[in-house]
């Protein structure tokens, strides 16, 4: 029995920073619930906010990996606004659901590997390719639309409307004695099964072990063996392909493209990855941690909003402080963990 | 002309190889497309004023911000390695504080028009010395430490205006961002000019370039030499402060209204392109002032030029990614080496195909 809770190696740096996010997550929703109360109590607040960032989180996701080996990708908040308009077009246009979805992940997978390819064979700086990338996936954004597309095809709208699944046990029950149950997207199954997926990737594939090695040091990896040109260009094409499964379940969500879709998604990918964690040198980061990042930032909003500070300017103002917060804690944890182990090893 | 031609390629410019070609590229490409765009005329503005009127004028008056705006980043990125993400939310900044001192006071003259710039001169370096210090005593990477005011700037401006979006109109701030009675010449283009002579002496009187290049190279042995990277890192990001309020002060006077959600929007990506397309290092190191000025008028030529093709504002990026794109691809190092190999061997063909010659 005391063999279980006595640990026999000390935490890595991933799994701390994620422990810090998951704690620090569950200190503040707790916080809400008794301070705040209203919505808080209800299982059905965090349903609305994995509703609400489904496709935050599968971009995030993608985000995590290409930032754990050691690259930025900022064109994915364009590319996912992108896939939402064009797809939009195409369904108005009287194409159909299967090939929509194909569209959407081709477009993804498009600027994966054009970005890849940029990046890691012709070595050219990631954050200038990506840029380049948000630029083009923005700018024909606006070419093909400007103004808001609300999609009209029938089959899409019936999916759309009929997308939630009820969770009877988990509603809560109103003055007159019914019960409203719990309501989820198809979007956050999806976003789920690709955090597990990446989840597992990571943690027990061989790519994905690969992806640490080379975020945490690319000479090393390259010494065991690794193709660091050919697993950094998987990355990128993993983050693609990610973006545009974003952009369609954006667009289940809305039902309607338009030019400011996902507007600034790719810094709230950013902080949701670096509050979950993951560092911008790579080679630490873990997508379970994003994941609760995600849902930080929305909690944080979500409490700014019920507790009565209604200028506009609120939300973004504490959401800074949050970051700030998070920033400055892991670079103190993490500051003197490197301190220990070097005090230790001399 | 042959051997300018070899030296290109071999790099014989340096890092200002790829500006410059792609200057020429783009003055080239304007001339064939229309012979009267660099035409420089003379016209009367509403004030009465003969000034200088044309595309040129247009491009060099139009991308003043960023210029000042690439001097601060290329500090910075060649100190810290990194790139500051906040410039246009902290411009935002100023400029609201430039604007609500000017609103508080009484009367607007020159003094108080200084007044209100250095007052804003002062929290835009306030605000940078916050960035300065998680990049450099948290040893945070600068992209992130500056995502936390890239996050909430626009709003502390929102804020500092109550709300609302002034509006301002005075001769003093028409002048500043538009033209001095008398001189011909737009007063945001001398604004710049004094700029880079400035921080061409500090450069001059100081070994801050020294400094900064080999804090930028190796932070540990810049400090094993006596050099305390902390406080150059810092310095670069107040120095970025002093750039940005600049640049937010003549967005303001441009404009004649403070908007924190549209003033010097996306600028931040802008001012790190023109870093990257003058030739430096995004890595940090070595730098070149000239080249990050050179790279902000390239994209301001680029954005004319598709205005000048009748394509919309919002439609201009995509166009303007693919010609990015084509420039970083012929700076990469992969290209470049394929390219001197590849006129290696067609000078050693050359060769051989002379050297029969001669045996024949």
């Amino acid at each position: 029995m005391k063999n279980l809770f006595k640990r026999r190696e000390p935490l890595t740096d991933t799994q701390l920073l994620m422990t810090i996010t998951i704690g620090i997550f569950c200190i503040m929703y707790v916080f809400a619930m008794i301070f705040l109360g209203g919505g808080f109590l209800r299982p059905q607040q965090i349903f609305d906010m994995l509703n609400d960032n489904a496709s935050l989180i599968i971009v995030s996701c993608g985000l995590t990996i290409v930032m754990i080996g050691g690259g930025i990708d900022i064109s994915v908040g364009a590319v996912t606004s992108f896939v939402v308009m064009s797809c939009a077009i195409y369904l108005n246009k009287g194409g159909n659901i299967f090939l929509s979805v194909l569209l959407a992940v081709g477009i993804g997978l498009a600027f994966g590997l054009v970005q890849g390819f940029l990046i890691s064979y012709l070595e050219i700086q990631p954050f200038i390719v990506t840029l380049a990338g948000m630029f083009f996936a923005r700018g024909m954004t606006t070419i093909l639309s400007v103004d808001p597309q609300k999609v009209t095809h029938k089959g899409f709208l019936q999916l759309h409307n009929n997308k939630e699944i009820k969770i009877r046990w988990l509603g809560h029950r109103v003055p007159n004695g019914n019960v409203i149950p719990a309501e989820m997207e198809i979007g956050v199954i999806i976003a789920l099964t690709v955090v597990i997926f990446v989840f597992l990737l990571l943690k027990y594939g061989r790519l994905g072990r690969n992806f640490y090695a080379m975020g945490g040091n690319q000479q090393s990896a390259l010494m065991l063996g690794i193709n660091v040109k050919r697993t950094r260009f998987l990355s990128y094409v993993i983050c693609g392909l990610l973006s545009g499964i974003s952009g369609y379940v954006f667009l289940m969500h809305t039902a309607a493209g338009n030019a400011t879709n996902a507007a600034g998604m790719e810094m709230n990918a950013i902080a949701s990855s670096i509050i979950g964690g993951t560092l911008l040198t790579g080679g630490v980061g873990n997508v379970i941690g994003t994941f609760f990042g995600a849902l930080s930032l929305t909690t944080i909003k979500k409490i700014v909003v019920s507790s009565g500070l209604n200028d506009p300017w609120w939300q973004s103002i504490t959401t800074g402080g949050m970051l700030c917060f998070f920033i400055l804690l892991q670079s103190v944890v993490l500051g003197r963990r490197s301190k220990k182990k070097s005090a230790n090893n001399s | 002309m042959k051997k300018i031609g070899r030296k290109l390629f071999r790099g014989g410019l340096g890092q200002l190889t790829i500006p410059i070609i792609a200057i020429a590229l783009l003055a080239v490409f304007n001339l064939i497309r229309d012979p009267g765009f660099f035409s420089i005329g003379i016209a009367h503005n509403s004030d009465g004023n003969a000034v200088l009127s044309g595309n040129i004028i247009s491009i060099i008056n139009g991308a003043s911000e960023l210029a000042i705006l690439a001097i601060g980043m290329t500090l910075v990125t060649a100190a810290c390695g990194g790139q500051d993400i906040s410039v246009g939310a902290a411009a935002a900044i100023a400029g609201s504080v430039f604007v609500k001192v000017l609103k508080s006071a009484s009367s607007v003259s020159g003094g108080t028009v200084l007044l209100a710039f250095l007052l804003s001169c002062v929290v835009a370096m306030l605000f940078g010395a916050f960035n300065g210090t998680l990049v450099a005593v948290f040893k945070i990477q600068p992209m992130i430490a500056t995502l936390i005011l890239y996050t909430c700037g626009r709003s502390i401006a929102y804020w500092i205006n109550g709300g609302a979006t002034p509006t301002i109109s005075n001769p003093i701030l028409s002048a500043i961002g538009g033209f001095i009675p008398g001189i011909p010449i737009p007063t945001p283009v001398i604004i710049v000019v004094v700029m880079a002579i400035l921080f061409k002496l500090l450069f001059r009187f100081t070994s801050l370039e020294l400094f900064t290049q080999s804090v930028g190279i190796n932070g540990a042995a810049a400090r094993l030499n006596g050099v305390d990277p902390t406080f150059i890192k810092l310095l670069s990001f107040v120095l970025l402060g002093a750039c940005v309020s600049a640049a937010g002060c003549i967005g303001v006077s441009r404009l004649g209204l403070i908007n924190h959600e549209t003033l010097l929007l996306d600028v931040e990506m802008d001012a790190i392109l023109a870093v990257a397309i003058g030739g430096n290092s995004l890595g940090g190191g070595r730098f070149k002032i000239i080249g990050s000025i050179l790279g902000a008028y390239i994209i301001q030529t680029l954005t004319i030029t598709l205005y000048a093709m009748k394509v919309s504002s919002t439609n201009v990026k995509a166009y303007k990614a693919i010609v990015i794109v084509l420039l970083v691809v012929i700076g990469s190092p992969v290209v470049k080496q394929w390219f001197t190999k590849l006129m290696m061997r067609l000078s050693e063909n050359r060769k051989k195909v002379s050297a029969k010659g001669a045996e024949e």
